[in-house]
């Protein structure tokens, strides 16, 4: 990894991004939220850098508080996902059968509606807020780590190690939690880094469309939703929240990508 | 193994997973908080409308007998009808289908003709400045969300320049050349992301099999580098490029959601998002069932295309 210099720039921006979210309250220079009407839709000036939107926000703050809602989106729906997936990819490898006939058809199923309509549907029917997108987006990436886990279980299941733990006695519990486990988690992790980019392009369309995060709670979605009426006098209030979506999903892809040029040995 | 049997094996795996699939579209409707007739009722909250309702979508029978309703009539074409427009779903969709298939076609073409090439000059010159470029190019598409390109394009092309309409849709029968100039921005939205996703297979498929042994025969042979790269190479790289592309086109179909609704394209995407805010669950559902068996044989042409351009398959 150290020897890849555009996956540890990549790293490098991921970490910004990250110290940018944690730090919002001493970095925005304004309240995310105060509105101030004798400044509505000011162009980029040295009291507010980045202008302002429609009510008078200031664009930076919002955009400096909005990485928060963004990474927090990224990173809980695939944090459910991973979760979730481990155990039950663990039952479907490691037991086969008909559990995981029935683990296996849900799966295919759930990747047979892509994953934007299935995140858009669940935000619909589950109600628009942020912690319903996250549960949809969580939802909507299921499928792609179950079946990552199964497969890596399935390899798993026929090497020598576990054969030979099986051979003394082990039990399946034992073998599952304490051979198969730590060995398949660090494919989950590779995918994770790819995921959690899609999972942000996913919230920031949920809060475009008005299905995540709610006004006047900022996001880069739903800063981009507003912008949208206002490209003509405010172009500046479309431009910023998409370069930010920009920069952390290609350093999220560069990251996954020299990870996994990495970690798998074909690469190497 | 013949085409044959194969189609039938797939099959027999595909109409599980689509009976599946109907069942988690059906079961959305249980996501409903509360009571799912005054939820479908929306702003009516009348006791006889929501009562009318109830009867209607049979919700007062079990759950399993109202989704064999429902799939019953799904299979004979009736999704049910529109709570907004009142007409039948199957009507409207069938309405926004062409309008969809239009923008998959066009984004299609575009993809093919950025990804391909650039795939093919990064092998061949892999390692080369140009190489990297392309690579940076593909992995922009990919990052980029293409919401936000499409919006940047209306401010470049519609708002600035003035070359180019905003948002709106003019069907090719009504004014072919309009048409054109309304679908080349959503186009071209969508297709940059398939040529990132086009590019990258394209150059890796071209790396495998210009170090193959063949491919090395024919230069020892003294072919010219570009005979060996265009005719010994790209053939056998182009296979899982097709079986891509289907995929891809699949995924367009049902994956242009937010394009339409910035560039107000009256198709599929822009029909579920309508549905979505009108709290149109019948639509919602219509159009997802109907993206899902879409991009399932959609697959399912990708296997076939595969099965076809793969001789080793057929034994």
């Amino acid at each position: 990894m150290l020897r890849r210099p555009p996956a540890m720039i990549a790293l490098a921006v991921v970490v910004a991004f990250i110290a940018i979210a944690l730090a919002a309250p001493h970095l925005a220079p304004f309240d995310p939220n105060a509105t101030d009407f004798l400044a509505i839709r000011k162009a980029p000036s040295d009291v507010h850098r980045l202008g302002t939107d429609e009510v008078g926000r200031d664009v930076l703050s919002r955009l400096i508080w909005g990485a928060r809602a963004s990474l927090l989106a990224g990173v809980i729906p695939v944090t459910i996902a991973v979760v979730c997936s481990v155990p039950l990819g663990l039952l479907s490898g490691y037991l086969g059968g008909w559990v995981d006939g029935v683990i296996m058809r849900i799966t295919d199923a759930m990747l047979a509606i892509p994953f934007l309509i299935v995140a858009i549907a669940l935000a619909a029917f589950l109600g628009p807020s942020l912690t319903n997108a996250m549960i949809a987006i969580g939802i909507a990436t299921l499928p792609i780590f179950l079946r990552l886990a199964r497969g890596t279980v399935l390899t798993l299941k026929t090497e020598e190690y576990v054969e030979a733990a099986r051979a003394v006695g082990g039990s399946h519990a034992r073998i599952a939690v304490r051979h198969i486990l730590p060995n398949m988690l660090p494919p989950l992790f590779i995918q994770s880094s790819i995921t959690v980019a899609a999972a942000i392009i996913a919230e920031a369309s949920l809060s475009f469309l008005g299905l995540g995060q709610q006004p006047p709670a900022p996001s880069w979605g739903s800063m981009l939703n507003a912008a949208q009426r206002y490209l003509s006098q405010a172009p500046w209030m479309a431009l910023y929240p998409g370069l930010m979506i920009f920069c952390i999903v290609m350093a999220l892809n560069v990251l996954g990508d020299g990870l996994r040029d990495a970690l798998d040995p074909r690469f190497n | 193994m013949t085409l044959w049997l194969f189609v039938a094996r797939r099959l027999a795996v595909l109409v599980p997973t689509l009976f599946v699939v109907s069942v988690l579209i059906f079961s959305l409707q249980q996501l409903l908080p509360g009571d799912a007739a005054i939820a479908l009722a929306g702003e009516e909250q009348d006791a006889a409308v929501v009562a009318a309702i109830r009867a209607k979508y049979h919700l007062d029978r079990p759950l399993v007998v109202q989704y064999g309703l429902w799939i019953g009539n799904v299979l004979r074409g009736d999704f049910g009808q529109s709570l907004r427009n009142r007409i039948p779903v199957g009507e409207l969709l069938l309405s926004k289908l062409p309008v969809t298939a239009e923008l998959a076609v066009c984004s299609m073409l575009i993809a093919l003709v950025i990804g391909v090439p650039a795939g093919i000059v990064s092998a061949a010159r892999k390692g080369t400045p140009i190489d990297v470029t392309a690579n940076l190019v593909a992995l922009s598409g990919l990052s980029v969300p293409h919401f936000w390109l499409g919006i940047m394009l209306i401010l470049l092309f519609a708002v600035r320049l003035g070359w180019l309409p905003a948002s709106g849709y003019v069907p090719p029968w009504e004014n072919l050349r309009l048409n054109l100039t309304t679908i080349l921005l959503p186009s071209f939205v969508l297709g940059t992301g398939v040529a990132g996703v086009m590019m990258r297979h394209t150059r890796s498929a071209m790396l495998e099999t210009l170090s193959a042994d063949y491919v090395r025969t024919a230069r020892a042979k003294s072919v010219p580098e570009w005979l060996v790269v265009t005719k010994h190479a790209l053939r056998n790289a182009l296979i899982p490029v097709i079986t891509l592309g289907a995929i891809e086109f699949g995924r367009l179909l049902s994956g242009a959601v937010l394009t339409e609704q910035i560039f107000a394209i009256p198709g599929f995407g822009k029909l579920l998002v309508d549905g979505v805010f009108n709290r149109d669950y019948a639509v919602v559902q219509g159009v997802v069932l109907v993206s899902a068996t879409l991009f399932v044989l959609l697959n399912l042409l990708a296997d076939v295309l595969y099965f076809l351009a793969n001789p080793r398959l057929r034994g």
